[in-house]
């Protein structure tokens, strides 16, 4: 440690102002100070500091992720040699999702930080650890055989366009990893609803190897079929996906046994993750409560009208389908882009998870809701916290009639 | 009353919710202060209280006094007595700052364009006291002609802004905190041994201050050093600091409103008042708490307000800072600075100079010796008897506002602390007198300063803010 904080000492001149290397300067200052908290002092004000900071945060953030990242390689592995009617160890199921995460995850920060790096240099401020999240939650949000350029551009005009050119960490309007998802999305929806959500599925197809009846599709690319058809006419083969010992079942959902995205798919992780961020006091339980009545809330709300096969199903299976819990664990408690203050977060999660049901309910053409409502409640979250705050301010302004009276 | 709005008030007071203070059942209750954070540091000062030796130097320090614009009285080599003015008000011209104690005047400090930082008494060691007579009564305005006169006048502040009281207004009410729950404070029954008389003697003056709203005295619940006060509203307060701040005092009693003007009074400012008035000579004592990890034996001290650290017989471990006034509002005096007007400690902290590596001491570590109001280290799953050893450092970078509700969850005014904030950093003046910045001063903030996780400066914002709105409504 010693030894490591004198090494730094002793390169450090060559980046300072007038060094070879100053044009790295902020390389260097990030890598100085993840590797020790500088010995800055308080000047004015509180002598004392909590011994919080944002780094400490981010990494509580990324631990809480860690669940859904090992769930979701182990299951990569699981839908391949599901697709091909393989058994399989849990060692070649993980093996199979590392090959399949791990370049995701170098794509992911090499890009983004490349690109934080940049912007850091030209603005001449310190690289901020928003991206540290944000470039974990991509990958685990990214289709499993997604093509990694895809990522790249992904990642690059998320943190250029959603971020960077609103100021950077602190400053983005909406949720940096969901930008990127969006992006890949809307500007290239052919490949994203193609055959990418299990390892090589299309290859395994081509060459006659899939079990009969595997069409590698997520469980609300599915449902997102029998919409337009009265639920007594929805196909009887895709429904019993959902019943129980089908694919889509409800432990299966809730265990995350199914295709999806990389870290979405398991409800059980992605609870394990939302515990961490609560217990720790990091993600808004707030948020993460109301988000869950919305849902719970719409899909009670489907399953008195049943105008249709997705309407029936059974809320608590509605909110373990899809990335609905990720969105809500991970994306939703996003500080910067969500509600501010504590009334407007309960406003906020709440209309999260209503929308974010009906989008997927509504508009199969969109079958992943959750990102459509958080990036749209994002969107909303300023104006839910100007009316809260109005309220406050209305509160003391009659208080003052009051007393003037 | 009917029935179901007592059920209702009781469960809400049962819970902890926020209570509108019209709507509380019984003015005298104890008040449950629910947030804010007690920082548990090592170094509590013990009951023990003794007389510090006679200081040789005693400073009378302008920054002290928000609001004040110091003029000169004196030059240096001027004899003066305990009592005789050095400084005055510009604005307020009757308000004078008078020296401590007897002797010469040695020096006068100044800072950036020729500011007076600080006017350097020698002391002589004599009881030479300036009489002012002692007060047999009189009018209102010859009362605050009395005690601007003798210096008693510049401890007033008022509220709004949090700066020097203005002689001419009748304030709404007048606001003594009875208990300072800032983290290692003096205690309170130690401060009162003795000035009990002159503690009532003080607040019955101030009721002949205070306007309608009278005065009004924050208790510390189970605390009975105050019991007996008469000639005054009393509140009980329970909960975490900041609940002994008088700016939450006010809040959840009767809250500031737009146009009305409070001044509040430190106790044992109010207890000089009475000493002042009961013998016509100022008095400057003061006790104070000398604590924090490197002060050796934390006790309480008595010595004048004013006293050079250097001449109180402290014994400090080398390389700390020293802090004249409590850790989260002090200024960094060091063993050659002064006592503060106003400062009720001495706190010696050890400083934090060195760079933590992230294993071991930094963002990474396990963080078991760790002190966080969040819960991002194990430690708030330790007994809450733990105490913990602070240094100076900031622990983290200067980052933009990321995280939110971690200010809210300090800050126990129905306020938003980061949009009042973020007013004041875009100089927003209407914003600001909307989100309330009238109710509260810097010193309200200090927590959310000490809790924020981008380390952003906000009790200098807060000043910022207050001195703009001021400067704006001239």
């Amino acid at each position: 440690m010693k030894a490591i904080h004198n090494l730094i000492q002793s390169i450090k001149p060559h980046f300072e102002e007038g060094g070879k290397l100053s044009r790295f300067w902020v390389v260097f200052d990030s890598l100085e100070t993840f590797a020790f908290t500088p010995g800055h002092v308080t000047s004015a004000g509180s002598h004392v500091r909590d011994s919080i900071d944002l780094k400490r945060t981010m990494f509580l953030v990324i631990v809480a992720m860690i669940p859904c990242l090992l769930f979701g390689m182990w299951n990569i592995g699981h839908q391949y040699h599901l697709s091909l009617g393989q058994s399989s160890d849990i060692l070649a199921n993980v093996l199979v999702g590392a090959w399949k995460v791990i370049p995701l995850i170098v794509v992911s920060y090499g890009v983004g930080l490349g690109i934080e790096f940049l912007f850091a240099g030209m603005r001449g401020h310190s690289i901020n650890e928003g991206y540290l999240v944000s470039g974990m939650l991509i990958p685990l949000i990214m289709p499993v055989d997604v093509p990694l350029w895809m990522v790249a551009l992904a990642v690059a005009f998320a943190v250029v366009v959603a971020k960077e050119v609103f100021g950077g960490t602190g400053m983005n309007i909406l949720n940096v990893a969901l930008t990127a998802r969006a992006f890949l999305f809307f500007a290239y929806p052919k490949q994203l609803s193609g055959e990418i959500w299990i390892h090589d599925v299309a290859t395994s197809k081509a060459g006659g190897m899939l079990v009969d009846g595997y069409t590698g599709a997520t469980a609300l690319g599915h449902l997102a079929g029998t919409v337009g058809t009265a639920a007594s006419e929805a196909s009887a083969a895709t429904m019993s996906l959902f019943a129980d010992g089908g694919l889509f079942s409800l432990s299966n959902c809730f265990l995350g046994l199914i295709p999806g995205s990389v870290g979405e798919t398991s409800a059980m992780a992605c609870l394990i993750g939302a515990a961490m961020l609560i217990w720790t006091g990091i993600g808004s339980w707030r948020v993460i409560a109301s988000f869950l009545a919305g849902g719970l809330v719409m899909g009670v709300l489907f399953n008195l009208i049943g105008a249709n096969a997705y309407m029936t199903i059974n809320p608590v299976h509605q909110v373990v389908m899809g990335g609905f819990m990720f969105g809500m664990v991970f994306m939703a408690t996003d500080p910067v882009s969500a509600a501010q203050t504590n009334t407007g977060k309960l406003w906020y999660g709440f209309f999260g998870g209503l929308f974010s049901i009906m989008i997927r309910v509504f508009n199969p053409a969109y079958p992943e809701g959750v990102m459509m409502a958080i990036l749209f409640m994002n969107v909303m979250a300023p104006l839910i916290d100007h009316y809260v705050i109005e309220a406050n301010i209305k509160r003391r302004e009659k208080r003052l009639t009051v007393a003037a009276a | 009353m009917d029935k179901s709005r007592v059920v209702l008030v009781r469960s809400f007071e049962l819970w902890g919710l926020p209570l509108r203070p019209e709507n509380r059942l019984d003015m005298s209750k104890t008040l449950r202060i629910k947030k804010g954070v007690d920082i548990r540091l090592a170094g509590a000062p013990s009951t023990e209280c003794a007389a510090a030796p006679a200081p040789k130097l005693v400073a009378i320090q302008p920054p002290d006094y928000p609001g004040l614009t110091p003029k000169l009285a004196v030059k240096a080599g001027d004899a003066v007595d305990a009592g005789a003015a050095l400084l005055y008000d510009k604005t307020f011209t009757t308000v004078k700052v008078v020296s401590p104690v007897a002797g010469t005047v040695k020096e006068v400090v100044r800072g950036a364009k020729r500011r007076i930082m600080s006017v350097v008494v020698e002391a002589s060691g004599e009881e030479k006291h300036r009489d002012f007579g002692v007060w047999s009564g009189g009018d209102r305005d010859a009362l605050v002609a009395h005690l601007a006169e003798a210096g008693v006048f510049a401890g007033f502040r008022q509220r709004p802004f949090d700066v020097l009281a203005n002689p001419s207004d009748t304030p709404r009410a007048i606001y003594v905190s009875g208990f300072d729950s800032s983290p290692m404070a003096a205690s309170t029954a130690v401060v009162l041994e003795g000035q009990l008389d002159n503690l009532q003697r003080g607040l019955d003056a101030l009721s002949d201050l205070a306007g309608s709203g009278g005065v009004h005295v924050g208790l510390e619940a189970g605390d009975s050093a105050l019991a007996g006060i008469k000639n005054c509203k009393t509140t009980s307060f329970q909960g975490p600091h900041p609940a002994g701040n008088v700016g939450v005092q006010i809040h959840h009693t009767a809250p500031i409103n737009k146009g009305e003007v409070l001044w509040t009074l430190g106790l044992q400012d109010t207890i000089n008042l009475g000493a002042f008035l009961k013998t016509g000579k100022y008095s400057a004592r003061r006790v104070v708490a000398v604590c924090g990890s490197e002060m050796e034996s934390p006790r309480h001290l008595k010595t004048v307000s004013g006293a050079k650290l250097a001449d109180l017989g402290l014994k400090v471990n080398d390389g700390s800072r020293v802090i004249s006034g409590s850790v989260l509002t002090g200024t960094t005096a060091g063993m050659d600075g002064y006592l503060g007007a106003f400062a009720t400690q001495v706190v010696a902290l050890p400083e934090g100079h060195d760079p933590k590596f992230m294993l071991t001491e930094g963002w990474l570590s396990p963080g078991l010796d760790k002190f966080s109001a969040s819960r991002a280290y194990p430690t708030w799953l330790m007994p809450k008897g733990k105490t913990f050893t602070l240094d100076t450092n900031q622990n983290g970078e200067d980052r933009a506002f990321v995280v939110s509700g971690q200010y809210e969850a300090v800050f126990p005014f129905d306020i938003y602390p980061v949009h009042l904030v973020k007013s004041i950093m875009v100089n927003d003046i209407d914003a600001m007198e909307k989100l309330g910045i009238y109710e509260v001063a810097p010193e309200d903030f200090a927590l959310c300063e000490f809790v924020c996780t981008s380390k952003i400066p906000v009790q200098s914002l807060v000043r910022e803010g207050l001195d703009a709105l001021k400067v704006e409504l001239g």
